[in-house]
């Protein structure tokens, strides 16, 4: 067993560690690997130049990037903030836990590439959290991160547990595929169905974790005095 | 005719060219020349994927001097965006809540596209690429909202590829982390990194024990996803090393359930690990947040909690 190519891992960790640009410790981390496993120069250009080229589909969210562009500049942005302070009883928590629940329905029904950073999170769910959450608090530069951090986090989290429900999904027919190459048939749905009581463990701690934001969200930041205003148009 | 996912890939690599030519003309080299290369990754990807397959590897050698090229423009600084952009228009009228539409015109278009993709067949020819149905209907989808967008705003398409030109260069590089990271992937299972650290598992624990080596089984996917930023490099590695010799064969776990929650274990890494840039650091800079690690930091909890979850579900249902 050759243990070196285990370099680009150090290569990556301490890289990271010293802050250097990421895309320049990826890629030398993949030439110091590919080096360490005795590799020839043609070779690993070619390992690299193919590799980058499979994964082409990863950068396809690029194509949304002029209309949400566009949108944005003309104040979609704060629409979508206005809209949300229409809402009297919409609470933060309660947006949230509502996208979290939709987004993780959505993919387990096949359709993952429905929300995302680009396409939802920055144009729609984080100014529409911001606007949720200023309803009681008033936010600080800090509080107004946690927010938009924790939309993130729950488009991540509403995506990842439950797309692999969903039968036709690539994590499943991977496992599918990786037991059909060793001799074990199984259907994909015999794998999909084990994945619904993580998906709901995961509605539940992440649901929980949302309301104790909101809690934590109130406990370290002024009331905004918002509800006093609303007797303005 | 079948509309093929690698017309897509022809028109973000036409974008992206858009992009380098805007930066070429603000005299920002270094990102026109970055946008550039990986604009020929896109246009000429299908080209260097035949002649690999035909047994030609220069293509591919042209492209993996593009790809160190791309991690030294990476590290290099260049005039910054404010400086180049004017803010020249605003919005005249208030549009109110038509912005909506096209907004959501790209999720919704894809969702009803894929849900007709079956029927869209034309004299046994399907509209669709079948085997990437979604990204082809994410493309056609992205063309209708911008035009959606267009009408509703009456702007010009040079703003709106203004507009996204500005976007793509506040990510930057950033916007690159997932595809170079996914070709790290690619070299790490080539070059055996992920033998190499199943063997150390293995080497690591006591192999009679069933729960120890399902706790090993679980803190690898998870360790090797947060190395390798994807759960689904992680698995087959894992799955080779501890999963099928040891819980399937050695002590009679059951395989469906232990592939289903073994890849969701893995995932519970993915929201720990920066390598995973496109879920975790893309963003954080996309919201403009001043720690770049701050969504790792919003979902770390959810995460080790729910890897407890899983164990503890693993345990008890692979053991029947």
């Amino acid at each position: 067993m050759n243990y070196w190519p285990l370099i680009g891992i150090a290569v990556v960790i301490v890289g990271f560690a010293l802050k250097r640009n990421p895309v320049l410790v990826v890629i030398a981390a993949g030439v110091a690997s590919g080096l360490a496993a005795g590799m020839g120069i043609g070779d690993l250009l070619a390992l690299l130049g193919n590799a980058f080229v499979n994964n082409r589909s990863l950068l396809l969210f690029v194509l949304t990037l002029p209309v949400i562009g566009l949108l944005e500049r003309c104040g979609l942005r704060e629409q979508a903030k206005a809209w949300i302070v229409g809402f009297r009883n919409l609470s933060l928590a309660r947006l949230l836990i509502a996208y979290l629940a939709g987004r993780q329905v959505l993919a387990m029904l096949g359709l993952y590439e429905l929300g995302g950073h680009a396409q939802t999170v920055r144009p729609l769910l984080a100014p529409m959290s911001e606007a949720a959450a200023a309803k009681d608090v008033a936010l600080d530069a800090d509080s107004r991160m946690r927010v938009r951090a924790l939309a993130a986090s729950t488009d991540n989290i509403g995506r990842f547990f439950g797309e692999d429900v969903f039968l036709a999904f690539g994590g499943v027919l991977l496992i599918q595929g990786f037991y059909e190459r060793n001799g074990i048939h199984l259907e994909p749905f015999a794998i999909a169905m084990w994945s619904i009581p993580t998906a709901i463990s995961a509605f539940i701690i992440h649901a929980v974790r949302i309301v104790v934001a909101q809690r934590g969200l109130r406990a370290t930041t002024p009331h905004s005095g918002k509800p006093a205003q609303r007797t303005a148009p | 005719m079948t509309l093929r996912v690698e017309y897509a890939y022809w028109l973000i690599g036409a974008w992206l060219a858009v992009c380098a030519f805007y930066n070429l003309r603000e005299r920002r080299w270094t990102t026109a020349a970055l946008w550039a290369i990986v604009a020929c990754a896109f246009l000429f990807g299908d080209l260097i994927k035949q002649a690999t397959a035909a047994k030609t590897s220069w293509p591919a050698q042209a492209m993996g001097i593009g790809v160190i090229v791309l991690g030294v423009l990476a590290g290099l600084r260049d005039k910054p965006l404010a400086s180049v952009l004017h803010e020249a228009w605003d919005a005249t009228a208030r549009l109110g809540n038509k912005l909506f539409l096209p907004a959501l015109a790209i999720p919704i278009v894809t969702l009803i596209l894929v849900l007709l993709a079956p029927y869209l067949v034309f004299n046994g020819v399907p509209l669709l690429d079948k085997a990437n149905a979604t990204l082809v209907a994410l493309a056609i989808a992205c063309i209708i909202a911008l035009i959606a967008a267009l009408l509703t705003t009456r702007a010009a398409p040079t703003q709106a590829f203004a507009e996204g030109r500005r976007l793509l260069d506040t990510l930057g590089c950033v916007a690159l982390l997932p595809m170079v990271l996914a070709t790290l992937g690619g070299v790490f299972a080539a070059t055996g990194v992920g033998d190499a650290v199943a063997a150390i598992v293995g080497a690591l624990i006591p192999v009679d024990n069933r729960i120890a080596c399902l706790v090993a089984f679980a803190l690898g996917m998870v360790l090797f996803t947060m190395i390798m930023g994807n759960a689904f490099a992680a698995f087959p590695v894992m799955m080779a090393g501890i999963g099928l010799p040891l819980l399937v064969h050695k002590h009679g776990a059951a395989p469906a359930v232990l592939g289903s929650l073994g890849m969701l274990t893995g995932y519970c890494g993915t929201l720990l690990t920066p390598m995973a840039a496109n879920f975790n650091i893309v963003p954080a800079v996309l919201l403009e947040l001043r720690d770049q690690y701050a969504v790792i930091r919003a979902q770390w909890p959810t995460a080790l909690a729910l890897l407890v979850v899983n164990v503890i579900l693993m345990a008890v249902l692979i053991f029947r």
